[in-house]
């Protein structure tokens, strides 16, 4: 599937502007982006579920036409959204839905339905009503009714959002397997960065109606191309520097009155934005720092606030600049850490991302 | 209340005789009320539906032309109705004034909307995001309409029984274009009219009996079928 030079424009706004995407065959792309960025848009484009104001979706290879019949090439591609979206009747009558749209014959109709209701693990919920079920029930009869089209293209809306986290994470095991298995072409759309870090074979990101960044998931979480991506995936400490000096592939980098070390091939006089991720920084009390080493950064700052998530501590430190650091409640404990106390602030080298900035 | 009694008393005992004349009304206004209720319903429900679904210029005022529809008074119904029908009428050739059929006609007109306005709110109801998860599956147009509709079958019978309801208990069309004719456009409420200002009001409360038990029957069996969909 892919699309090139898309623009989609409700009431003279701009939804969706995509030059070009191209989504391999037998991969899983994790479309992510914050609410509002135009996910749902673009997975309804591929769904060919909408059309294009301007531009040309493919599918393979082939452009689809702007004008007419589009049923059969639905009937190759399944769609499954946020909402379970079931028919009232029973789970069975449910999963067998699409099929009966298709008039497959009724033996090998029950065949695959009930092949679908096994590989969800809902062959028990068969003759249940849709009305009884449990949000999570329901969203396994929702991708089991998919699953069983047996589709070139997969496109999943948020499947997970209305669920709680153990229901969550079971589907999304489940369905890991699943994808993992049939090797089904995938769109998986989803604002959960741990969702897209699980299932897909390459990361789309996607903010205000714009993809900023398509790559393997490792390379879109770890070197985020420009700050709004940075931010989207999850790095907290954005830091405008320039660069002073390189020095056998070690930058020195001037940011607000600290000199920080960063191992990355740049060259005096560029401006730079150095990201770190909360789980890089190692916090310390004062006066217990490690050695001194060229391949470490040591700052000094006091603890502006701190916000327990779990059993993680973000902790915001003043340097200067805010820092963001995760550490463990223990820790936090054992270094006697409060907000207002003074403390010190390292991370290697090697740790952060660095940004051209123009 | 002696009137009442008496009267309810005569009633019964014509009923259990199985009065022909009482008979005749009877099953002329099931047949000319279920006639327009059915031809109302094939109607209203593809054009509600059409107006549910559909984007268009000029939509909301067609389904504001629909509502006011629903408030329409059987007399203004009648009135226009026969206009049409009279000799003289854009429609007397087809000399069907003061027949069932005119009656049909009428009712017709009237329960129309009822329907087609009901049906709309039905559809319109249901989740919008349904239509597209339907067409994510494969469904053609035709599937997802059948589909939209059974999802809608709850508030669809209530359109139904609005319908039937709205025209088994009209008068003024029924008497404006079917002429309470004896033996031919007589229905239970025309005949009930006559009948009390006769001064016969034995039969007047009897056919009144049978019309309120026609209408709890037909509703009682809709809305069992109804409910029984909501269970489990």
């Amino acid at each position: 599937m892919g699309l090139e030079g898309i623009k989609v424009i409700y009431s003279g706004s701009p939804i969706l502007d995509i030059p070009s995407l191209d989504v391999q065959e037998g991969m899983t792309l994790a479309v992510i982006g914050p609410n509002g960025a135009g996910k749902s848009t673009l997975l309804r484009l591929l769904g060919l579920l909408e059309r294009p104001t301007h531009g040309r979706v493919l599918f393979r290879g082939q452009p689809i036409p702007p004008r007419g019949n589009l049923l059969s090439l639905r009937r190759r591609m399944a769609s499954v959204f946020q909402e379970p979206l079931l028919m009232d009747g029973t789970v069975e009558e449910n999963v067998s839905l699409g099929l009966r749209f298709r008039h497959v014959h009724p033996t090998e109709l029950s065949r695959r339905v009930r092949e679908g209701m096994a590989t969800l693990g809902i062959t028990h919920l068969a003759k249940r009503r849709i009305r009884t079920l449990s949000g999570g029930e329901a969203q396994r009869v929702s991708l089991a009714r998919a699953l069983v089209l047996d589709p070139e293209v997969l496109l999943l809306d948020e499947p997970f959002a209305a669920l709680d986290p153990p229901t969550r994470e079971g589907l999304l095991a489940d369905l890991k397997t699943i994808l993992g298995k049939t090797r089904m072409t995938t769109i998986f759309v989803t604002h959960d960065r741990d969702e897209a870090l699980a299932l897909g074979d390459q990361v789309a990101v996607i903010i205000d109606g714009r993809i900023l960044q398509v790559d393997v998931p490792e390379r879109v979480f770890a070197g985020p191309v420009n700050e709004e991506v940075a931010r989207f995936v999850g790095v907290e400490t954005i830091l405008p520097g320039h660069v002073r000096s390189v020095c056998d592939g070690l930058a020195s980098i001037e940011v607000a009155g600290w000199t920080l070390d960063v191992a990355a091939p740049l060259t005096p006089g560029e401006r730079v934005l150095i990201c770190l991720r909360p789980e890089e920084i190692t916090l310390y009390p004062t006066g217990v720092l490690p050695a001194p080493s060229s391949a470490r950064n040591q700052l000094h700052g006091r603890v502006i606030r701190h916000l327990p998530t779990g059993p993680i501590f973000r902790v915001t430190i003043d340097c200067g600049v805010p820092i963001v650091a995760a550490v463990t409640r223990q820790s936090w404990e054992q270094l006697g850490l409060a907000d207002g106390a003074e403390v010190a602030v390292s991370f290697k080298a090697s740790a952060p991302h660095v940004i051209r900035r123009a | 209340m002696e009137l009442i009694w008496q009267g309810t008393k005569q009633a019964l005992l014509l009923l259990v005789h199985g009065d022909p004349e009482v008979l005749r009304i009877t099953l002329l206004s099931l047949q000319v009320s279920g006639a327009a209720t059915l031809l109302s319903l094939l109607a209203g429900i593809p054009l509600g539906t059409f107006l549910a679904l559909a984007r268009f210029p000029g939509r909301s005022i067609a389904v504001s032309l629909v509502n006011t529809g629903m408030g329409l008074p059987p007399v203004v119904v009648g009135l226009f109705v026969g206009i049409f029908l009279w000799r003289a009428g854009p429609l007397g050739f087809l000399e069907l004034l003061y027949t069932p059929t005119a009656i049909v006609i009428a009712q017709f007109v009237i329960a129309a909307p009822i329907v087609t306005g009901l049906t709309v709110a039905a559809v319109q109801q249901l989740n919008p995001r349904l239509r597209v998860q339907l067409l994510g599956l494969g469904a053609s147009r035709l599937q997802v309409v059948w589909l939209l509709l059974k999802e809608a079958r709850l508030p669809l019978l209530a359109a139904m029984m609005a319908g039937f309801g709205g025209v088994i208990s009209e008068i003024g069309a029924s008497m404006m274009v079917g002429g309470n004719i004896y033996r031919q456009t007589r229905v239970l409420t025309t005949a009930t009219v006559l009948e009390t200002s006769r001064g016969n009001f034995d039969m007047a409360i009897a056919l009144s009996l049978i019309l309120l038990l026609l209408t709890f029957a037909i509703n009682w069996t809709l809305t069992w079928i109804q409910q029984r969909g909501r269970t489990p």
